[in-house]
């Protein structure tokens, strides 16, 4: 066999024909990937899949040959080759088979006999075919809505050693022919549906342009058309209510029709066949049947019907297959309770309690010391020298929603402003990204006027909308920071891109600057560009700060105990990790 | 009656979207999809509202003759505009109104003015970024005591990361620039989104016990 050994040149990449698919040999030295030709796919000329690239590690290693276990990353790509495959060794057998017969001379016939047999045996499909996978299982997603099963089994024999032939693993539904019945309705009520609408559609518009015709304003070349439009409004006229009484007999019929699927699937094995729901490549023994939960969809898997499946072994040549025991009935059924989440439950649980004890604390009259934050401070300075500099405030909301907690918190922050602003009867300006921020922000400056007690200076142009265009935001705050050159600028809530833009410009027109944002990838930006950063947290705790509410005071006592505890946990979760105690670790698992 | 209502409304929708999270039934998930379509809903009113706003302050500004009135004047021509091409539409060879389909997103004045005014403006909004990030990178990196100096040095070594003639020494300091965003660099950030994950979980909770008002104008 060392004479036929060949080499692929994609030496940093598997190859999925391979029997040995999966593994590559890559002697380090030379960086290639060197297989024998049992080993080689085929179709080697033709190997492209990429499947994972050789560790740099493995690189560097000085043994001759080093056996990689790569793992398939690309599951699309696979299949792309299995089908490529088949239709490669279809179109060269069918090669063969016409050069043999185009062949005059015993010579030829010899070599072309040769050839044949070699690549024959080589081509051919396993005789035998591969043992079937075993301790099928299948039953309700977990954690989930419902419309959803999961099947696991044990791996063929012949999966990754024995034959090691198996290519990948089908898996069966068993469908009742009452389903195909039901697609018909769908496809049917679909095309009505859509026959519908565009009927709809043409009659405004055919109607318009009669019209015109027969004032004598025909559009151009539209005479020639006046008696199709004529027939296709009288079509329509004549078949839209007959069309629409057939939507409403199909809708029917399928809702009937979904309601008659469970019972469709007790009839089991007669009245439907085998249909194959997915495939995973070999080696992997875990499927997941997902249907979706909307009744109207095509891919619709109910609930609380017993379904039938079978997972077949199959080789890279299809017909050669083993079928596995048939598992069932299993019915799918949502969760009222996701179990995967209890660590993020516990969490919110405990911090929940903290926080309704420090509360409770704080009210009963207990000091609780908050660090100053230079950020908060600064901003009644900076609206004081506003006062003097005769200059306003722009206050900007950022991007985020109302729904957003850095715009909530920034609320708060802006009423506060909006009182001492009102107190010191400066100018205040707050263009606004979104409409419905706009609308509380409008409320807490109203608020913080009426606090102040001069309602009456509350002026509707304060808090305006721009626009919910990203830069066009951005160029309309800076013309506001260019022509009006206010002496403060103040950036809290939620930023993107535009963060730096607005900093720097605000830099440049000489404002005092004061920002605050959760979005870690901005916090530098405004580190850099403004005066004062409330980092992260800092922007939640302003309120409490600015407050100094007992009550607020409390959450933010909370919030240092649950840190000291994250800090406590992940310490723990360092020394679990390195001593191998994984049921420390996986007791903070969070899944889906 | 006019505080403690928007109170009850939030206690009770944010109780119910705490647990939620934790349910995955289909009948949880119908509930969340239809509150999540209110705030479809409210937005679309909060637009008319907004492009009133927008509309009223231009006025505004141009009647009193402030300061950049003409730059209103654009603004106003471009939104009326915009709204008109986006109506005009043609159909079968025939211009015409179309209100109800999307005749008008074909529109050419419409198409261009989208396509060769806005898009290369907020492209070039966009692109200024990159001269304001060298400015800012100037003023941060100048060593001015020794945490400045740390962080112009650390700039320093990740930006050569990317630097492709750095002959032998190229692996260190890719190795090194690797280090400092994989381990310092990945450590702060991620201590600032713990702190953050805790600010917005005691934040949601003290606006759903009513304890946290400013979004109510009550701060």
């Amino acid at each position: 066999m060392s004479s036929s050994r060949l080499s692929c040149k994609r030496t940093k990449r598997g190859c999925p024909t391979s029997p040995l698919f999966g593994q590559v040999l890559a002697p380090a030295s030379s960086r290639r990937c060197d297989l024998t030709a049992r080993e080689l796919p085929r179709n080697a000329k033709t190997c492209r899949t990429i499947v994972g690239r050789v560790p740099r590690e493995a690189q560097r290693n000085k043994k001759p040959d080093i056996r990689l276990d790569i793992r398939l990353q690309d599951f699309q790509a696979r299949l792309k080759t299995y089908t490529r495959h088949r239709i490669t060794i279809r179109s060269l057998t069918a090669l063969l088979l016409l050069l043999t017969a185009l062949s005059g001379s015993q010579a030829q016939d010899n070599a072309d006999s040769v050839l044949t047999s070699d690549l024959e045996t080589s081509l051919a499909p396993a005789a035998l075919p591969p043992a079937p996978v075993t301790e099928l299982k299948a039953f309700d997603s977990k954690n989930d809505h419902g419309h959803s099963v999961t099947l696991n089994w044990r791996l063929s024999p012949d999966d990754g050693a024995g034959k090691n032939i198996v290519f990948a693993y089908e898996v069966y539904r068993w469908v009742p022919f009452f389903m195909d019945s039901l697609k018909s309705v769908r496809e049917k009520l679909s095309q009505t549906e859509s026959a519908i609408a565009e009927l709809e559609v043409f009659e405004p518009p055919a109607k318009h342009l009669l019209n015109m015709h027969r004032e004598g304003k025909p559009g151009k070349g539209f005479a020639d058309s006046v008696k199709f439009y004529e027939d296709t409004l009288a079509a329509s006229k004549r078949l839209l209510p007959e069309y629409r009484q057939q939507v409403d007999r199909l809708r029917d019929e399928r809702d009937e029709g979904i309601d008659r699927i469970p019972s469709a699937h007790t009839s089991y094995p007669s009245e439907g066949e085998w249909r194959k729901v997915g495939t995973v490549v070999a080696g992997e023994s875990r499927f997941e049947n997902v249907g979706v939960k909307d009744k109207e969809s095509a891919d619709y898997l109910a609930d609380n019907t017993p379904y039938y499946y079978r997972v077949d072994a199959v080789t890279v040549n299809p017909a050669v297959r083993s079928q596995s025991d048939v598992v069932g009935p299993v019915r799918s059924s949502g969760q009222w309770f996701n179990t995967g989440r209890v660590p993020v439950f516990v969490a919110v649980m405990v911090f929940g309690f903290l926080t309704v004890y420090f509360i409770t604390r704080a009210k009963r009259g207990i000091d609780l010391y908050v660090r100053p934050l230079a950020g908060i401070d600064a901003v009644d300075d900076a609206i004081g020298r506003a006062t003097e500099m005769g200059k306003p405030i722009l206050y900007v909301l950022g991007l985020g929603t109302a729904a957003d907690i850095a715009t909530i918190a920034s609320f708060t922050i802006l009423g506060r402003v909006a009182r001492r602003v009102a107190e010191y009867q400066t100018q205040l300006i707050v263009p606004c990204y979104d409409p419905i921020v706009m609308t509380v922000a409008q409320e807490t400056v109203k608020a913080g006027f009426s606090d102040a007690g001069r309602p009456e200076a509350y002026n509707e142009d304060i808090v305006y909308f721009v626009t919910q265009s990203q830069f066009a935001y951005v160029a309309a705050v800076n013309g506001v920071m260019l022509r009006q050159l206010p002496a403060t600028n103040v950036y809290m809530g939620r930023f993107y891109a535009e963060s730096l833009i607005l900093a720097e410009t605000g830099a440049l027109a000489g404002s005092i600057q004061i920002a605050g944002t959760d979005e870690i990838a901005q916090i530098p930006f405004f580190i850099v560009a403004c005066d004062f950063t409330l980092i992260g947290e800092e922007l939640y705790a302003a309120s409490a700060y600015l407050g100094r509410e007992p009550l607020l005071l409390g959450s933010l006592k909370a919030q240092d105990y649950a840190k000291a505890a994250v800090i406590a946990l992940a310490t723990a979760g360092i020394v679990a990790a390195n001593l191998d105690w994984t049921w420390f670790t996986t007791l903070f698992r969070v899944s889906r | 009656m006019r505080r403690q209502i928007p109170l009850a409304l939030v206690m009770i929708f944010g109780i119910f979207m705490i647990f939620q999270y934790f349910v995955p039934h289909e009948s949880s998930e119908w509930v969340y999809e239809f509150l999540l379509d209110w705030i479809y809903i409210i937005g679309i009113f909060a637009l008319a509202l907004g492009i009133w706003s927008l509309i009223r302050v231009s006025v505004e500004k141009i009647h009193s003759r402030k300061s950049g009135w003409g730059y209103p004047i654009i603004t106003l021509a471009g939104l009326f505009l915009m709204i008109l091409f986006g109506f005009i539409g043609r159909r079968d060879g025939v211009w015409g109104l179309y209100f109800m389909t999307a005749e008008g997103l074909s529109n050419p004045m419409f198409r261009h003015f989208f396509d060769y005014i806005l898009i290369p403006i907020q492209s070039t909004m966009f692109a200024l970024l990159a001269f304001f990030i060298a400015s800012a990178a100037y003023r941060a990196f100048r060593a001015r005591n020794i945490l400045a100096s740390l962080l112009l040095i650390a700039a320093l070594i990740v930006m050569l990361r990317f630097n492709p003639y750095m002959g032998p020494i190229g692996p260190y300091v890719a190795d090194t620039a690797s280090w400092l965003l994989n381990v310092p660099n990945l450590a702060a950030k991620r201590a600032i989104i713990i702190g953050i994950g805790l600010g917005i979980v005691a934040t949601a909770l003290k606006v759903i016990l009513g304890i946290e008002r400013g979004y109510m104008g009550k701060g």
